[in-house]
């Protein structure tokens, strides 16, 4: 059952226009992923879903409300963690939980035993009494997640959850992304730039580029498009060209005693190709596989990578910073 | 659908205090300018007769409301600009997604404002009485707090109204020096305003904290320009107005980055 129902969004700033008549669908339990580089429209999108911008035309509805008409029910439903960080520095961990609670009308009993729960689940029990000013980056981003969950919403809105944490933090917001959608059966819409973090994370990922979505599918599918993984075998003797022969293989190429193969789902195809080896009495050395990345998908799709275009886009900013202070 | 949601405005109430509280250097150094103007033009004017300034009533007793004003005055604009504070760092977006009226959302503000603003306005009254300030009675006592809550409502309106058209804390300074130093120097705190210059004495009559001082001091001191029912009757109106001024335009505030 989809959960999000997206149907041709369109939000415009003067002559730019950020998000260009999307639409797509978020299944209920699953975890949906935005991928773009900067400025691509993910942020506007999420907002609008949020109900913090409205949109200039579309139709949207999130847990069954729609976003324009029936913004507190949509309110209710959803749990929101911003880009920026949105906490009071001033009020310990604890607090800022409280209020949240609070603004969610949710009664005294239930307040309690939840916030100590969401502590728990981002293990930062321990340091609830604490002033919010004294702590890290990727604390504070925890905290924050804590809150989205508070109220127990049906989707979790995560806009950049891991925008300039270190790798480690990363791994453990993603660990607590995976665990709240396992154990709890939250829907998590999120935004990303990171390759790594929307093919870890997401069941299926929508690559969006100047405010289009240009392809919706699992990270397998996605990457399947692009075509074969490679494997490459160094060969300590035997006759390398028997690859050639198999099925499965795509392309083949020879570099001396390194053999290139073109194949699908490579994972699969190593235990065969060893049984292989062994038959024909090949000896390998080494097995390496690589797989197409999303870099290389969003590549196919849209002419450059992520990080080029990240790269433009801060280039745009610094120009335009540059001019506002002239 | 306007409904008022009771736990939002209590405990955004509540997180003003708490913040009040932890920010005790600053509710302690606002006393400093008033404590400075007793002590130095307090005693400097003590033997001065000003026009306005009935014979008897020595001019510390006349500056002791003009003092009390300017505490409510700076303490509620500050509250109403904290929404400034909470744009800058992200946590107004926090308030706004939850689902809860704007409505319920301005009143929490006014609620938490109005208190610590009130205790800092309390607090300076108590501290001139050990420079010889004598509540009058409990009549007067209360006609003054009744002033004082007008004073604060209106300031933190302003306030809220000023900070819901700004995009960041840059334009800060400007309003302390553009709007909230001529609101204090033109409302009578510091010398009877039948003393200013015909051409600037129409300034005096549309600052608000004019009838709030005034008010006050016809309370406390036992001298008003105006009679009490008129500063009252402008006042509240002034008051009703900016409020609304303000929680509009609040409620139709953009939640911004």
């Amino acid at each position: 059952m989809a959960i999000v129902e997206v149907n041709n969004l369109i939000k415009k700033f003067k002559d730019f226009t950020a998000v260009d008549s999307i639409s797509f669908e978020v299944m209920e339990g699953e975890i949906f992923g935005l991928l773009g580089p900067n400025g691509a429209g993910k942020t506007t999108t999420i907002r609008m879903l949020i109900t913090i911008t409205r949109p200039d035309s579309g139709k949207a509805k999130v847990a069954g409300f729609d976003i324009v008409k029936e913004r507190d029910k949509v309110r209710e439903n959803i749990g929101i963690v911003f880009q920026d960080p949105a906490l009071d520095r001033q009020l310990t961990g604890r607090e800022n939980l409280d209020f949240h609670a609070r603004m969610y009308n949710m009664p005294g009993d239930v307040r309690l035993s939840r916030i100590n729960e969401v502590l728990e689940l981002v293990e930062l029990t321990d340091k609830a009494d604490e002033l919010v000013e004294n702590y890290s980056g990727g604390m504070q981003r925890r905290l924050e997640i804590a809150r989205g969950l508070m109220h127990a919403p049906k989707v979790l809105f995560l806009d950049e959850p891991t925008l300039g944490l270190d790798t480690q933090t990363r791994r453990k917001i993603w660990e607590y992304v995976q665990n709240l959608n396992r154990t709890r059966g939250t829907t998590v819409v999120l935004t990303t730039h990171y390759m790594e973090e929307a093919d870890y994370l997401c069941s299926r990922v929508g690559i969006i580029d100047r405010g289009k979505i240009v392809a919706l599918d699992t990270p397998r599918n996605l990457k399947n498009i692009i075509g074969a993984d490679v494997i490459t075998l160094e060969i300590k003797s035997g006759e390398a060209e028997e690859f050639r022969k198999l099925e499965f293989v795509r392309e083949f190429v020879r570099h001396d005693n390194l053999v290139s193969l073109g194949v699908e789902s490579g994972e699969y195809k190593i235990p065969i190709l060893m049984e292989f080896a062994q038959s024909k009495n090949i000896k390998v050395n080494s097995v390496e596989l690589h797989k197409p990345s999303l870099e290389d998908v969003f590549l196919h799709y849209t002419g450059t990578t992520i990080r080029e275009r990240n790269a433009n886009e801060e280039e745009r900013m610094r120009m335009r910073r540059r001019m506002r202070r002239e | 659908m306007k409904t008022i949601s009771w736990q939002a405005v209590y405990v955004l109430w509540l997180r003003e205090m708490k913040r009040t509280w932890r920010a005790k250097s600053r509710v302690i150094g606002s006393l400093i300018m008033p404590l400075f103007f007793f002590v130095f033009m307090g005693t400097g004017f003590r033997r001065a007769t000003l026009p306005g300034i009935p014979q008897g009533v020595n001019y510390m007793t006349f500056l002791i409301p003009g003092m009390v004003g300017m505490g409510l005055l700076f303490s509620s604009m500050f509250a109403g600009l904290q929404v400034l504070w909470d744009k800058e760092f992200g946590f107004l977006k926090e308030i706004m997604v939850t689902p809860v009226t704007r409505l319920s959302i301005v009143l929490g503000r006014m609620a938490g404002g109005s208190t610590s603003s009130l205790f800092q306005g309390f607090l300076i009254m108590f501290l001139s009485m050990f420079l010889g300030f004598r509540i009058p009675g409990i009549a007067g006592f209360l006609v003054a707090i009744v002033f004082m809550f007008l004073i604060t409502f209106t300031f933190i309106g302003l306030g809220l109204a000023f900070a819901s058209r700004m995009k960041d804390m840059h334009g800060f300074q400007l309003i302390m020096n553009l709007v909230v130093f001529p609101i204090f120097f033109l409302s009578g705190a510091l010398f009877p305003i039948q003393g200013l210059p015909k051409f600037i004495r129409p300034l005096a009559y549309i600052d608000p904290l004019t009838y709030g001082i005034d008010g006050m001091r016809g309370a406390l001191v036992g001298i008003s320009a105006f009679p009490l029912s008129l500063d009252f009757t402008v006042l509240s109106i002034v008051c009703i107005v900016i409020v609304s001024i303000g929680s509009f335009l609040f409620e139709t505030s953009e939640v911004g980055q």
